[in-house]
Order: C-alpha cells, then structure tokens, then sequence
C-alpha cells in the first residue's frame, strides 16, 4: 500500500495524513517517484520541486506533530500548470519569452492551497501562452496521452491533465479561457471544472483573456473537486473581478439525488457534427441520469453558432494588450544586437513567439485598429451578451445543461496542427460557458471504441456550482464503471 | 474573400511591434483572410439595442483604500531583467519620438 | 488677412494621493529609482489592478469645482501603445466615459471675464520616466512614477491668445491648489501642460490645422510657445503654404517651438475597455458627499473678502490667491481685529518675510493668532506701529508670543503726559534751530522735533501724543 499513494485521491490522502496513517512526506516521496518512472514517457512536468515539495510536506508533518491543524489538504500533491505564478522555480507559459523568468510572488491560489496543507511537486506542461487546444504550442515540449501516447493530451492545460491522469499528482491547477480545462479533462479522462468567472481571485494567473480566464481545479473524481473548490474560491482584494458571495462547502452537494432536476440538453449541440461514438456516449451518460429521476428538456441556445467568431475576436483582442508587456525591458527575453527600443521590441517578439501566438496577437491587434473596432470587437461583445441571454432563458427552463466537452476524443500528435480555424472550431462545445461567465465541469463518461475518454460536459447558473456538483457526483457514482489506469501506463 | 492584404499584415504588425519575414507574412495573408472571413458571420445578426457585455458580472465600484504597502526590494524588481545598472532598468538609446 | 488663434489646453495633474492608482506603492517624488514599484506597477506576468478610490474622489472634487457633469456610470479603458515609460505597454485610462465632462472655467483677462468649456476630466495613470545620461548608449527606465494617479483635464478650443492660455492655466492651478488635489509643481512634473493651438481668418467658422506644443516647463513657457506659434503659422499661411498637424517641441533657451516627428501609426491606440476593473458609478449620493467636502473656491472667496471685510478687489484677490494665506487672514480676523489692519500687515510686512526667507505662509511661525495680539496691542495703544514693524521679525524668527516680547523688552509705549513733556522740553533745549524754523512759520520742523523725541524715547512715546505735546510746550515757552 505505501508504494501506492499516488494512487489514491485528494481525499484518501489528507485523511489519512490526518490521521497519521501516512506523512505527508512518504505520500510526496511516491509521488516524486511516479513521476520518475512515468513522466519521460507523458512529458507532462516541465520542472520538479523534489526538494520543495519534500520541505513543504514536512512543514505538513511537523504541524501534525505539533498537534496544529495541517489544513484540508494536508499532504496532497498538487501540479501547477506554469500559467500560474509562483515563487518557486519559473513560471514561463511555456514560451521562450518568460524564459527563466522567477515571479517575486505567489499567485493567490497557490497561497490559499500553502495554507490548506498542499505540497506542490512542479510545473506542467501547456499550450504557450494558454493559446490552443492540443499542447503542441509548447516551446518546451510534447506532452502525451496516458491513454495512447501518440495523442494530444488536450489543451492548453495539457500538462495538468495528463499528470492526474497518470497519477503523477492527486490535483493539478489549469486555467480556462474558452475550455482548456474542460477538454484536456476530457481526453485524459479526469474531472475538471470551469468555476463561474469571479469565483477564483486571477491574481497571479498570467493573463491570456482577462474577461474570459478562470483557473480550476483537475482531480481524480468529483469529490476531490469539491474539496479544492472550498479552498481555492472566495473573494480576493487583489482581484477587482473576484466576487463577493460566499463560498458554501461543496462537499456537503456531494449527495446522490438528481430526481426532479432538469438536465438541459441544447438542440444546437446535438447536430450532425457531433459523432456518433461521442453521442452515444453522452446519450448513455443521460440515460444514467434520467433513471435517478432526472427530467430532460429539451433546449435552445439559438446564437450557438456564432459563439466561436465572438470568443476568437474578444480573445485575441484582449490577448493583443495582455501580451504586449513582454518586450524585454524588465523581464524575460530580449534579442541580442538591437540599436534602438523599436527594434528591441520587434525583434524581441518575433523571435520569441511561437506562430499560434504571433497569429493570435495578429488577429487581436487587427480587431481593435482603428476602422474595425465596431465591426468586430464591438459587434462581438454585443453577440456575447445574446449568448449570455441565451443561457439565462435557457436556465429557466432547466437546472443543469448537459452537453458533450468536445466533439471528438484527442486526436494524434501533428493532425490538426496545419489548419488553425478547423482547431478554433473544435472549441465549439465548451468557449459559451466563459462567453455566459457560467460554471461548466468536464468528467469521463467512458471509453471510445479506439479507447480513448469521452467527456461529459455539465453546465450550470452561475456560482451554481453545488448544482453542478451534485448531478456529477450522482452520474459517477452511478455510471458503473471505473475509469482505471490509463491504458498506455499499465503494467 | 480577400480580408486582408500583404499592407494591413504590415500595418497591424507595426501595431504590434512585430517584424515579419515575407513567408510569414504570406502566410497571415492567408489565415487571417480565413479567419477574419469566418468573423463577418456575425454580420448575419442584427444587434440594434443590445447593450455589449464588457464584464459578465454585475459589479461596480470595487476599490482600495489609499494605504501605502510595501515596495519590492529594488534588487528583487531589478531581478528578472535583461539590462541594468543596479539602478535603472536599461535599454537601447530611446529615440525622442512617442 | 486678419488671423485669430484657437487654442485647446489639456492638462495633466497628478494627484496627491499617499498611494499610487492601482497599487499600494507609495507617490512619494525623489525616492532612489526603482525603489516604490511592486509587481502591479511594473507590470510584471499575473498582476491586476485595483483602484484606488481617493484618486477617483479627488477626480470628482476637480469635476465638481470646474462645473462638470459627473459621469453617474463610467469605466477605465486600455489605451495601447509600446513605449519603454509604459510598463504593461498600455496605459489604463478613460476614453469614452471619462468620469469629468461638459464643465467650464472662468477666467479674468484684461478686466474682463471669459468662459472656457472644459471638455473632459479623466483618471489614468502616469508613466515611468526615462533617463538619457545613463551613459553607454543606453537609456534608464525609472518605475517610480509609474502607477502615479494622473488627471487630464481638456478644454473646448475656446481660448484665443497667449494672454488667456496663461490666465486659464493660472486660474486651474489656484483652483487644483485649493482644492488640495496636487501641489501642481511644474518643475517636478506634477503639472504638465499642453496647447493645441490654430489660427483662422477673422470671422471663420472652420478650424485650421493644429499643432500641438508639449514639454513646456512653465505657464510663461507655455503664454511665449503660444505667441510663437501663432506667429508662426501666420507666417506659413501668408507664404502661400500649409500648416502640418503635428506635435512640437519647445525650446526655451531659443524661445522657438520645433517638429517632433511621429510615426503614422502611432495614434491607432486600440482603446478597449479595462477587463480587470469593473466599472465606476458615482451615484448622486456619493458627488454630493465629495461636494461637502468641497472648499469655498477662489472666486467665491474673493467676492466675499470685498463685501464681508470691504478689502478692495485687489487685496481681496491677493489674500485669497493660495487657500492657506486665506484661511490664515480669515483666522487672524476672527481673533478679533480689524479686517484692514490685519490684511496690511500680512500683505505687507509679513509677506516680506516670507518671501525673505522662502517660506509659505504654513511653516510662518507667526501663528495668527499671535499676530492679532500684536495687532490688538497697536489697536490699543500699548505699542506704536513703528515698535510692531521692529518686533515682528522677532514674532517671525522666534515664534514668541508678541504680549511676552513686549512685557520683556519694555517695549510698552510711553503715554504718561508728565514724562513725554519733560523729553519735549528737552529736546526743545537742544534743538534751537528747528525751533527757531517752527516759530519762523516751517510746519514741517515740527516733525523733525516729533523724530527726535521719538529717537530719544526708543520708540516708545505714543506718536499723537508727542506731537500734541511738543506743540503745547513749543507754545509755552514761545
Ligand atoms: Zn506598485
């Protein structure tokens, strides 16, 4: 059993730290372990804190002794996707630009996971600069799919997914702007949850999309998301878009009942685009549901077709300003030889961006110049608002909307690479949810036939997340079926 | 459609502060054309008298009071960057224009 | 041709907030370089910003005392451009719902008043300040100022003339000044202004091309800068050619105004608004909560000094032309004394002081308190105007209390008529000639004779009754 601890969930492993079954530095140690045998085949680390994340467990473990609360994640190893800011180590984004770059401070996330009792083991993997969908635009490296290695892990929190699933850490920390939880989740087969915008303090998450970004939780089951849910939210007064309504404990809306609750199921995402494995996938997955006495309705979200132009203009507009500070003047790189400022810029940023975010910064800059503002970033925050309406009368028909996380499971490493707008329109299920600012989880509902995760995509009203919660929690401990090892990694 | 020529990929990445070799330019040509083209969909939808949505929440007015707080160290500001005295952060000569 | 100017003004103030906008670092001028900047300010990967709500309650206030509307629903916007003072590589700023709009400022030009609108108010933040004699073909980059709340105010181009752009600038200033929302020093680059400025033919409704004067280290730069421009594109236009829109310089040792060329692109500043702050309302609770805290405003102040203590215009605008020597004269009335008297003394003997040793009216040890003693002493008769003219150097340099210094000088004027007709029969004695020129019909030996009695009594004899006296006893011994 003590080999196997990074085996276990949040749960099994702060109360057993708790109860001195286990220290939090023997469940570091496995952990540490298991990211040496497995890790150079998932490439999902980008850095390991070995002795950090040993001091930090035994900063845990001497609380114990000392007869103080450890806190209510004592002992968990938790992987931070390198969009997050930390003390520890780098935090780059996975691009050239932050190279090296040591943050003077800890994101607020990373402070309140410290406080609870979290042990943090390193840095994962991403899509530079949080721009894509596969985790291929890393300047650093490939991570794979514990479920068959020649995949995409999803992205962009690619790293994070793939190290829950591969057990390399009980939770990661990724960040969605238009489902880069919710979709790596999904392809590597774990549990991850967009909260309501406002609900996370964004203070030390390097901005991608500030109207859109949230960070959230990756975890092994739904139980485990409640858990890092109840520390991680709340108001934060170094975030002027974190909310202030209060935080329930999550754990409490982990009760098996859904009977009454109307799961929305929207016309516009049952199309032909969806495939036909998929759809019976997330039809199974329903069926569960509505046998607990779930009731299903029928919806319309009649601008989900425009939903992808809206998130592509307002995202890389945004982008265009987020990104414009990394020009070498008090961080991060700066090309050699340069004669002059401008060309300190220019040649800084060409050489350091990879093409996705050259691209993206292309297409923001264009949407805000002069002449084309109202044509299209006016116009899209206009259509976001109809998305927006489209929710909310949507939600006054039903409790829950449930919806496949993505139209197909992950695809090979190097497929879809070659045509950015076919990848754009793969986001099609999940980028509503950050245009609505409304909460939306990503949880497996099975295996494909090629044996690749399936996901099922749960949104709710917004800061409903106890909702949302509760018809997971019910669908997996009724799905009958278990998600196991991963395929790639057994044996 | 033609959305985009060779000159607005040249303009925009002035804006931008980046430079461009021509491959590279060609080829923004090409996808921006594309994707910019699959933008004007929204031009599909009327939206006369809807109220754009700059943040989801409804907040206003999120303050902090005026209280000095500490400084970082100016050797820990001074950390990450590329050039310095030990006083100034240091760049190639600014030409006097904006 | 007969040409007129027009000419817009915008103003930048930072305001004297202890913090700065959207960090907690301190404003403070003169720190080492690089030492008030956090993570915020220096726009490092992760950070937000948070408002600081003094720096938008002293944005009201100014919207209010220049007659502005007070936006009830405004927002910060991204105005992006790359230039190494910018940290993020946009400014946070307000564009199309700044919190200040539609007011007006009147001003006083050659005894006449004149309305100049007053366009906008907006809240952004201040840059950092690059240095250029770092040496080695670098420039420096300070972050000190950056983060720096910073007020633009813009007007109509309703002004006409140098003259007025200098009395507008006067007049904002003295109003920023009472308001107490920014010292508005020039020099340490708290006030910054600029000048749009065209000319047109008389009677024209069209606005020719402007150009835009910036850097200019003072009002008087900027009246000389005006002048100079307006000279100027006359001069292009009566030479057949175009005037450029563009920016220029100010070169004050040549007294010219000179091109400083811009890229095409670089006024395309893709506002958009400020995702990570929410926006603001002011409702009408919250503007009349800052109006109550308002002062009374220089115009009105002076209006008031003529009529409530009958002061004339021009003392009146000289008392109440900076907030605390206003509200130090107001104090020293109110002890009791009378309004002239107190205003002569403080525009005059105390003002020299002042001025002699460089110091406000704040730092006067003179309370005025103590100053209206020394005035009811002279108002009574126990010292003589002349003793007060010497003893108020000594109230200014040691703070004592004028009643003390008296008492311990014996400086109390003599008024007993037994002891002053002694000194005039001396001083009688021994002043033949004079006397002799009294009696031989010369008035003016008789104030030769009062001098001398005041010289031999230090001062001290009451100078109506040494002149009453010394005439009685002049008779006397005729
Ligand atoms: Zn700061």
């Amino acid at each position: 059993m003590s080999n196997s601890w990074y085996e276990k969930t949040a749960l099994e492993i702060r109360d057993a730290v708790r109860a001195k079954k286990v220290s939090a530095l023997e469940v570091t140690d496995s952990c540490l372990k298991r990211i040496e045998e497995v890790d150079g085949k998932l490439l999902a680390f980008i850095d390991v804190w070995a002795d950090a994340a040993r001091k930090q467990a035994q900063a845990v473990d001497a609380k114990i002794a000392a007869g103080k609360d450890p806190g209510p994640l004592a002992g968990v190893p938790i992987g931070v996707k390198d969009v997050l800011c930390t003390k520890e180590g780098t935090t780059t984004c996975c691009s050239k630009i932050l190279k090296g770059y040591r943050s003077p401070f800890d994101a607020t996330v990373i402070e309140r996971l410290a406080e609870a009792g979290a042990v943090f083991p390193g840095k994962l993997n991403m899509d530079e600069f949080a721009m894509g969908s596969s985790t291929e635009n890393s300047s650093i490296q490939r991570t794979r799919n514990p479920w068959n290695l020649d995949c995409v892990p999803g992205g962009s929190s690619g790293g994070s997914a793939a190290a829950v699933a591969g057990h390399e850490c009980a939770v990661a920390l990724g960040s969605d702007t238009g489902g880069s939880i919710r979709q790596p989740a999904a392809c590597c087969g774990c549990v991850g949850i967009k909260p309501t915008y406002g609900r996370v303090s964004r203070y030390g998450l390097v901005a991608f999309a500030s109207s859109l970004d949230q960070i959230g939780p990756f975890t092994k089951d739904v139980t485990d998301c409640a858990l890092v849910m109840n520390t991680i939210f709340g108001r934060d007064p170094k975030d002027s878009t974190s909310a202030d309504i209060p935080v329930p404990d999550f754990t409490k809306a982990l009760t098996p009942a859904v009977k009454g609750l109307r799961l929305g199921l929207p016309k516009e995402y049952y199309t032909d685009a969806l495939g036909a494995e998929m759809r019976d996938k997330i039809q199974a997955a329903i069926k569960v549901l509505e046998s607990l006495g779930a009731e299903i309705v029928e919806v319309s979200l009649p601008h989900t077709d425009y939903a992808i132009a809206t998130y592509y203009i307002i995202c890389t507009a945004e982008a265009s300003a987020n990104l414009a500070r990394f020009d070498g003047v008090r961080y991060g790189y700066r090309a050699p030889g340069v004669a002059n400022v401008d060309e300190m810029y220019r040649k800084t940023k060409s050489e350091a961006y990879g093409h996705e975010v050259r691209r993206r910064i292309m297409l923001g800059t264009y949407v805000l110049s002069s002449g084309y503002y109202d044509a299209y970033y006016l116009k899209a925050q206009k259509v976001r608002s109809l998305i927006r309406r489209d929710f909310m009368d949507a939600f006054k028909q039903c409790d829950v909307i449930v919806t496949p996380t993505s139209p197909t499971p992950a695809f090979k490493i190097g497929e879809k690479t070659a045509d950015p707008l076919e990848m754009y329109l793969s986001d099609i299920y999940t980028i509503s949810v950050n245009l609505a600012g409304i909460p939306g989880l990503s949880m497996p509902c099975g295996l494909t036939a090629s044996g690749l995760p399936a996901g099922l995509q749960i949104m709710a009203k917004p800061f409903d997340e106890e909702t949302l919660l509760r018809v997971a929690y019910t669908y997996e401990q009724k799905r009958g079926f278990e998600m196991g090892m991963p395929a790639a990694l057994r044996g | 459609m033609a959305k985009i020529t060779k000159a607005d990929v040249e303009y925009v990445a002035g804006l931008a502060q980046l430079t461009l070799d021509e491959a590279t330019k060609e080829r923004l040509v090409g996808e921006m054309g594309d994707i910019l083209g699959y933008m004007d969909k929204l031009n599909e939808l009327d939206t006369t008298g809807i109220e754009p949505t700059m943040h989801v929440l409804e907040m206003t007015n999120v303050f902090r009071e005026d209280e000095v707080t500490p400084s970082l160290p100016r050797d820990a500001a001074l950390m990450n960057a590329p050039k310095t005295d030990g006083e100034y952060f240091l760049v190639p000569r600014i030409l006097d224009t904006e | 041709m007969k040409y007129e100017a027009v000419i817009g003004m915008e103003v930048h103030v930072e305001l004297n907030t202890q913090s700065k906008v959207f960090c907690g670092c301190s404003t403070k001028f003169d720190a080492p370089a690089n030492t008030n900047v956090c993570p915020i300010c220096l726009g490092m990967p992760g950070v937000l910003p948070v408002i600081n709500k003094r720096a938008v309650e002293l944005s009201v206030a100014v919207g209010i005392a220049l007659n502005c509307t007070i936006s009830r629903w405004s927002k910060m916007d991204r105005k992006n451009y790359f230039y190494p003072d910018l940290a993020k590589n946009y400014q946070i700023s307000q564009y199309d719902l700044p919190l200040c709009a539609n007011g007006c400022l009147e001003i006083q030009v050659n005894g006449s008043t004149k309305r100049i609108g007053i366009t906008r108010a907006h809240l952004e933040e201040d840059t950092a300040r690059n240095t250029h004699t770092i040496g080695g073909g670098d420039s420096g980059v300070d972050f000190n100022r950056c983060g720096v709340p910073l007020l633009e105010i813009v007007t109509e181009p309703d002004i006409r003339s140098a003259e007025e752009a200098y009395a507008y600038l006067t007049s904002l200033k003295q109003i920023l000044r009472y308001l107490d929302v920014s010292d508005c020093n020039m020099e340490e680059g708290s006030l910054r202004a600029e000048a749009n400025i065209s000319i047109r033919p008389v009677g024209s409704k069209e606005f020719g091309s402007k150009t835009e004067v910036k850097n200019v280290a003072s009002f008087s730069g900027v009246q000389k800068a005006i002048d100079f421009e307006i000279a100027r594109q006359q001069q292009v236009i009566e030479g057949g050619g175009q005037v450029v829109q563009e920016t220029r310089g100010w070169d004050a040792d040549k007294g010219i105004t000179f091109s400083q060329r811009a890229k095409e692109s670089a006024h395309d500043y893709r506002y958009f608004p400020e995702p990570d702050l929410v926006p603001l309302v002011v409702d009408e609770a919250w503007e009349a909560q800052i109006a109550a805290t308002l002062p009374e405003l220089p115009r009105a102040r002076k209006a008031r000094f003529v009529s409530q203590y009958q002061l004339s215009e021009y003392d009146s605008g000289v008392l109440t032309a900076e907030r605390p020597m206003a509200d130090y004269y107001e104090t020293t009335v109110q002890c009791g004394v009378p309004a002239k008297p107190a205003a002569n003394w403080i525009m005059g003997d105390l003002q020299a002081l002042l001025t002699e040793h460089k110091l406000e009216i704040g730092a006067c040890k003179v309370t005025p308190e103590n100053l209206a003693s020394m005035i009811a002493l002279i108002e009574d008769g126990t010292i003589s105007g002349k003793i007060a003219k010497d003893l108020l150097p000594e109230l200014f340099a040691t703070g004592k209390s004028a009643k003390a210094l008296v008492e311990e000088k014996g400086l109390v004027q003599i008024s007993d008529t037994s002891e002053l007709e002694a000194v005039a029969r001396e001083i009688i004695a021994s002043n033949p000639g004079p006397v002799a020129d009294f009696r031989g019909g010369k008035e003016k030996a008789l104030g030769f004779l009062v001098g001398q009695m005041m010289k031999a009594t230090k001062g001290k004899a009451n100078p109506q009754m040494a002149n009453d006296i010394i005439r009685k006893e002049l008779a006397k011994t005729e």
